[in-house]
């Protein structure tokens, strides 16, 4: 018995590790090979043999170079990409936060109105869509996109009323920027619904009794909300934050770029060393704010 | 100044207090009722522009074959009908293929609120070598979009085998493609639908509960399993819940692993939505895709309710959770 005066630190690294260990078996049998897999589709040429199966010709870095210096659109779009990530991310977390907030307090039909909040979950991604897009689709010839088919919900004629305001004589670039607002709207809730669900089971995880204090002790409403509620749930709004740069990367053009290099164009060496470039990035980015936001982190301990 | 004259003072300084009080409740009262108009708009705005394609679904769920022509239709139809529902309804298999799919969820969704909890909390909690290093690769996994991963999948579990053992067994490696079995085994070692994101919100949670709880069950000589499974998990209920509400939603509204293992589509009821169209336009000769379309609203309908439902139990639930957690720091 050679492990009999084990100390307190490393039994709890034994414990540590078997707490992670089915999901570390995992990630060596499903991804760390996938991931070898695309590291090395990215360093070479992948031809499909006719007969299936694929051949692999090392080339080095050549696909990375092509991505960056030669594909026409590639860099703009991972630019474009990564700013409007940056640009989206803090607005969708405090929009998330407040809607949460409003969700928390009491009123009448609350139950329902969250289950309303809850509904582009279900719509905005998925099987759904993929049925609903394609039953317009059908009708109109490939050309209609799910968002033209949600935008003629209401019979109103909307360049109508544009058009009112123009000739009153506001400025021109306000109303785009307005409109522009308002057009996105839909993507903005669509984008932070999963973030308010997220901040509801924080905000609900505040105890109550916390507020009581506050409130026995003066606080204003203002005070309360920096002083108890930002703080107890800072924990989560990391979370959040790297939730929202992840999924609008998913969603964004440079994933639909590389999908569609890989399996419409069938280069898979480009396409890995495109997905493996992006990956890092927003790898990086996102351990870049993690840092800067735990810093500012409130945990108990 | 007499003593009366002291008295009237006092009666004016209490009125006068009583009168700015009255007001301050007054405005207090103002106030807080200009807040719930303002939350009402806002919530009314918001709430109608995510239900505004919805609306317009379950209209044209109700609408018969006269209503889809008639340009002066609008919402509301002429001639509602439930024709759409009862179609839709067989050509699903509805109760069937929803129970198929339920099971499949729910198995999931237990399985990945055990194993990504545990790796949460392992990672929340505990110090060990590489634990950096580690989390680094949950977030690898978080970022890494799925289609890079598709093809080594494929192969995987198109030849599936452990160490050769099958191999030297039956013969043949084992194909696991066509079945719900690989979904089990990526969800069992953690590698499912989204599990990196759910160990990161555990962790967080985690890292968000007090020490003092578990070092009171330590003293009290519990140990670390006891610990996480008594006292951790009861005081993680939020996070228990938000974690199952994602998974069941987006295992419910996968497409994407269910295509790439190819499982068989009366099991899994939105990949059946997917194709009603096309198996009404074919089994029931209705031609005109405006037509067979009012059949996909009613499918939508058909298929949101179950998940909805799911949602409104799962929240009622949320609140009596929180309740009884208390967690006095």
């Amino acid at each position: 018995m050679k492990n009999k005066r084990m100390t307190l630190r490393q039994k709890r690294a034994i414990t540590g590790l078997l707490f992670i260990l089915p999901w570390f078996i995992g990630f060596l049998v499903y991804y760390l090979k996938s991931l070898i897999h695309t590291v090395q589709f990215s360093l070479s040429n992948v031809q499909i043999a006719e007969t299936g199966g694929y051949t692999t010709k090392f080339i080095g870095l050549e696909n990375f170079r092509f991505a960056l210096l030669e594909h026409a659109t590639f860099n703009q779009i991972l630019v474009d990409s990564l700013w409007s990530i940056l640009i989206d991310v803090p607005f969708i977390v405090f929009f998330s936060l407040f809607i949460a907030i409003m969700l928390n307090s009491k009123f009448k039909g609350r139950a329902m109105v969250r289950a309303i909040f809850f509904l582009p979950i279900l719509l905005g991604s998925g099987a759904v869509q993929e049925t609903l897009q394609l039953a317009t689709e059908n009708i109109q010839g490939g050309a209609a996109s799910t968002v033209a088919e949600l935008a003629t919900s209401s019979g109103v004629n909307v360049d109508y009323f544009l058009n009112i305001f123009v000739e009153i004589g506001l400025p021109k670039q306000l109303i785009e920027y307005l409109t522009g607002v308002i057009v996105r709207i839909y993507e903005i809730v669509r984008a932070s619904s999963v973030q308010i669900i997220i901040f509801l089971a924080a905000l609900q995880s505040v105890p109550a009794s916390m507020y009581e204090v506050a409130k026995i002790e003066g606080a204003t409403t203002y005070e309360t909300f920096w002083k108890v509620t930002f703080p107890m749930v800072s924990p989560l709004i990391l979370t959040n934050v790297v939730y929202t740069i992840v999924d609008s990367f998913i969603n964004s053009e440079v994933v639909t770029t590389a999908y569609d290099i890989a399996f419409t164009q069938y280069n898979y060496g480009l396409s890995s060393a495109m997905s493996l470039l992006s990956t890092i990035i927003v790898c990086t980015i996102l351990v870049i704010v993690g840092a800067l936001i735990t810093r500012k982190t409130f945990y108990y301990n | 100044m007499n003593i009366n004259e002291m008295k009237l003072e006092f009666r004016r300084w209490n009125e006068d207090t009583v009168v700015i009080n009255k007001r301050l409740r007054v405005l207090h009262k103002l106030k807080a009722f200009l807040f719930s108009v303002i939350k009402f708009i806002i919530l009314l705005g918001i709430s109608y522009i995510i239900l505004g394609p919805i609306i317009n679904i379950i209209a044209n769920s109700f609408y018969s074959a006269t209503d889809v022509y008639n340009p002066s239709v609008f919402l509301f139809p002429f001639n509602p009908t439930l024709d759409n529902y009862k179609l839709t309804f067989v050509r699903l298999d509805y109760w069937k293929t929803l129970g198929q799919s339920m099971l499949y969820i729910v198995i999931l969704t237990i399985m990945q609120i055990i194993i990504t909890s545990m790796a949460g909390y392992g990672f929340a909690r505990f110090d060990f070598p590489f634990k950096r290093l580690l989390f680094g690769f949950v977030i690898v996994t978080i970022v890494l979009p799925t289609h890079t991963i598709m093809l080594p999948l494929y192969q995987h579990f198109r030849n599936w085998d452990v160490f050769g053992i099958f191999r030297a067994i039956t013969g043949s490696k084992m194909n696991f493609l066509s079945s719900e079995l690989p979904m089990y085994l990526m969800t069992l070692l953690g590698s499912g639908l989204r599990s990196g994101l759910f160990i990161y919100i555990f962790r967080q949670f985690f890292r968000g509960l007090p020490k003092e709880i578990e070092e009171a069950a330590f003293i009290d000589g519990a140990g670390m399993w006891y610990t996480y499974f008594r006292i951790m998990m009861p005081n993680a209920v939020p996070s228990i819940v938000t974690v199952t509400v994602f998974s069941m939603v987006w295992q419910y509204n996968d497409m994407f692993y269910v295509k790439l293992f190819s499982m068989p589509s009366k099991n899994h009821i939105t990949f059946r939505l997917s194709t009603v169209q096309a198996t009404i336009e074919f089994v029931d000769q209705v031609k005109d895709p405006m037509i067979s379309q009012l059949n996909v609203y009613a499918g939508v309908i058909l298929v949101l309710l179950p998940i909805l439902i799911i949602y409104l139990i799962l929240q009622k639930y949320f609140m009596e959770g929180v309740e009884r957690s208390g967690i006095v720091g």
